[in-house]
């Protein structure tokens, strides 16, 4: 098979990858990468592993998926805006009968490590979803995608509420399999994401995806009409990427042992880093992906850099670093000269 | 298979409104067939313009002195398409390539009218080539604006049997749009098959001539993407499988070239209530 050049690893002359053990853990999930794709960003993984092998990162976490096959929303759904775009897609996809048939196989026979991530109107239908995920091999884990719409209560997403975000962790917890990882997606356009993070601790999950897009809008001054048809969008790109680091920090202050995957504009291995940093376990290339297909191998060599050179032999050792208590006031030098003009 | 590979400026020229990018693409353009685009990533590494711009292929040499190169036509319309206009020799570029699903050729020799709409001319001198080395009669209807949103009108004089041009106000050619002068053409030819690249309209127009006519239509449509590879589902449009059901199809990896009766163009923008997975009207 051929691989884009950019993806085998390290160019001609450039230096081999240092040894550093970049495993990560997400609760009792291991995975030899801490480099994950963001949900909505990689498809089913099909189309990515044309540019790099998709083995070889921790895991493809695939699009939301829903119970009953879905058309999304009309077009225009994407707007291209400072560092980043806004999208308004309206989680089409296939079905879950036909993304386990077709999808979920392929990734199994693949050999890809597969986080399957599942969207709903109500609390029964992510019940329902979980129980059929139940019934097949080759998940590693659920992601919940709790930024849905509420059907059965005014259409409010369910991450914004800590009630109705620990209703549907609950029940997906209670129709799977007991050991198996779930996690639940977090929406930053939350007043205390902190709060929203204990609930669904709470209710189970084993840990979070810290963050789904921010609500954003772009209006059109040619047609002078919001841009979308669905007028609304996320916003995803590195725009976004200080509120995702605050946020990861915000839940890994509350939370010292909680698995988190941090993501939200990681373009390069120290952006990945800075989201380690702030208390990440694992990363999710998103956006960049549309920007560089072969984004998720080469964060994942360049994440390795970036520790090497701060001298982390070990992935796992960075993990919160930033959160280390202040380093002591330097002692007096006597020697030290001053430069004075 | 698509792949992506650091290429290189070989030249920018203008034409008419429009620049052409000759580009090193190894790799990509060896296996590049008519209809295939390819995209680029846009003002380099630290960009705020975060989204590929999809070019079709216009032309492609596999062999030379710089191994496989290809050439693309660009319009300026924004940023992205400025900065890469303002290119120059021996800069670096990006591309990820050949992407989509090709122009269908035909087995047998039939008789061809390839319609370009302003530079959706672009593609169709590899087609007209090929169309032509299978021994196809190719016919050559192109339209623009003006006279300077024609593209490469000499050189596809040279390819076709006949060329019709019209512009919108008669700057060169006849005055109208190409789907008035058309019927006309595809009728003094006998034509078989369309094959098309251009604007929205103008495509759903073709597709109704040729549907008129029982002729083949094949075409290429240009929807705004954000991935190009099929990840990210900005791209689609209703089209109607051979199961007769509608579908939300991505124009990047479905498309472009679509047969032109199964798109339903003057639905486009819509989910037409009857597609698969459409919300349900009146439901609680």
């Amino acid at each position: 098979m051929t691989r884009a050049l950019i993806s085998q690893g390290p160019l001609p002359g450039q230096d081999p990858l240092p040894p550093v053990d970049m495993s990560t853990r997400l609760g009792d999930l291991e995975l030899p990468s801490p480099v994950v794709t963001a949900s909505g960003t990689a498809a089913a993984g099909r189309e990515l592993d044309q540019f790099f092998d998709i083995t070889s990162i921790g895991a493809v976490v695939t699009k939301s998926v829903m119970l009953q096959p879905r058309s999304g929303r009309p077009t225009p759904r994407m707007a291209e805006t400072p560092s980043g775009m806004l999208n308004s897609i309206g989680l089409q996809g296939p079905g879950i009968d036909h993304f386990i048939e077709h999808d979920l196989t392929w990734l199994s026979e693949r050999g890809a490590r597969t986080i399957v991530s599942i969207a709903g109107g109500t609390v029964d239908e992510f019940s329902k979803l979980a129980a059929r995920l139940r019934t097949v091999r080759g998940v590693a884990a659920i992601e919940v995608n709790i930024s849905c719409p509420n059907v059965e209560n005014r259409g409010l997403v369910f991450a914004c509420e800590t009630g109705s975000a620990s209703d549907v962790v609950q029940a997906v917890k209670r129709h799977s399999d007991p050991r198996m990882p779930i996690f639940a997606k977090l929406s930053p356009d939350v007043t205390d994401i902190v709060s929203i993070a204990q609930a669904v601790v709470r209710a189970g999950a084993t840990g979070v995806s810290v963050i789904n897009t921010l609500l954003g809008m772009v209006i059109n001054t040619d047609t002078m009409r919001p841009h979308l048809a669905g007028t609304t969008g996320g916003l995803s790109g590195p725009a976004i990427r200080p509120v995702a680091v605050r946020c990861v920090w915000d839940i890994r202050q509350a939370f010292p042992d909680l698995p988190i995957i941090g993501m939200g504009g990681i373009r390069n291995g120290n952006d990945a880093l800075e989201f380690i940093l702030a208390g990440a376990n694992a990363v999710a290339a998103g956006t960049v992906i549309f920007h560089d297909p072969s984004s998720p191998m080469r964060i994942h060599n360049e994440l390795q850099r970036a520790l090497a050179g701060h001298g982390f032999s070990r992935l796992q050792d960075a993990i919160g670093y930033a959160h280390r208590p202040a380093d002591p006031e330097p002692e007096p030098d006597d020697d030290f000269d001053f430069i004075t003009e | 298979m698509a792949v992506q590979v650091r290429g290189e400026i070989l030249d920018v020229r203008r034409s008419g409104a429009y620049h052409v990018l000759s580009l090193t693409a190894p790799g990509i353009s060896e296996v590049t067939r008519p209809g295939h685009f390819v995209n680029l990533a846009i003002g380099g590494e630290e960009s705020s313009m975060l989204l590929r711009r999809s070019f079709a292929v216009h032309q492609v040499q596999s062999r030379g002195v710089y191994g496989g190169t290809l050439d693309i036509v660009v319009s300026v319309k924004g940023n992205g398409t400025r900065w890469l206009a303002d290119r120059r020799r021996h800069d670096a570029i990006d591309i990820v390539g050949p992407l989509g699903r090709p122009f269908v050729l035909p087995k047998e020799r039939v008789n061809a009218v390839l319609v370009g709409g302003g530079y959706g001319s672009a593609p169709l001198f590899m087609l007209a080539e090929q169309l032509r080395e299978r021994g196809c009669r190719v016919d050559v209807v192109v339209g623009a604006g003006t006279e300077e949103k024609l593209f490469g009108t000499l050189e596809l004089k040279r390819l076709a049997s006949t060329l019709t041009v019209t512009t919108d106000d008669g700057s060169l050619g006849e005055r109208g749009l190409v789907t008035d002068v058309l019927p006309d053409v595809m009728d003094r030819v006998n034509a078989d098959v369309v094959y098309a690249c251009g604007p929205m309209p103008m495509l759903a127009s073709v597709a109704r001539i040729a549907e008129e006519r029982k002729a083949y239509s094949q075409c290429a449509v240009e929807e705004a993407m954000a991935c190009g590879i099929g990840v990210c589902m900005t791209c689609v449009l209703p089209v109607v499988g051979q199961d007769g059901i509608t579908r939300m199809l991505r124009s990047c990896t479905e498309g472009p070239v679509f047969r032109g009766d199964r798109v339903r163009w003057s639905e486009i923008g819509t989910i037409p209530p009857d597609t698969l997975g459409a919300p349900v009207q009146g439901g609680h």
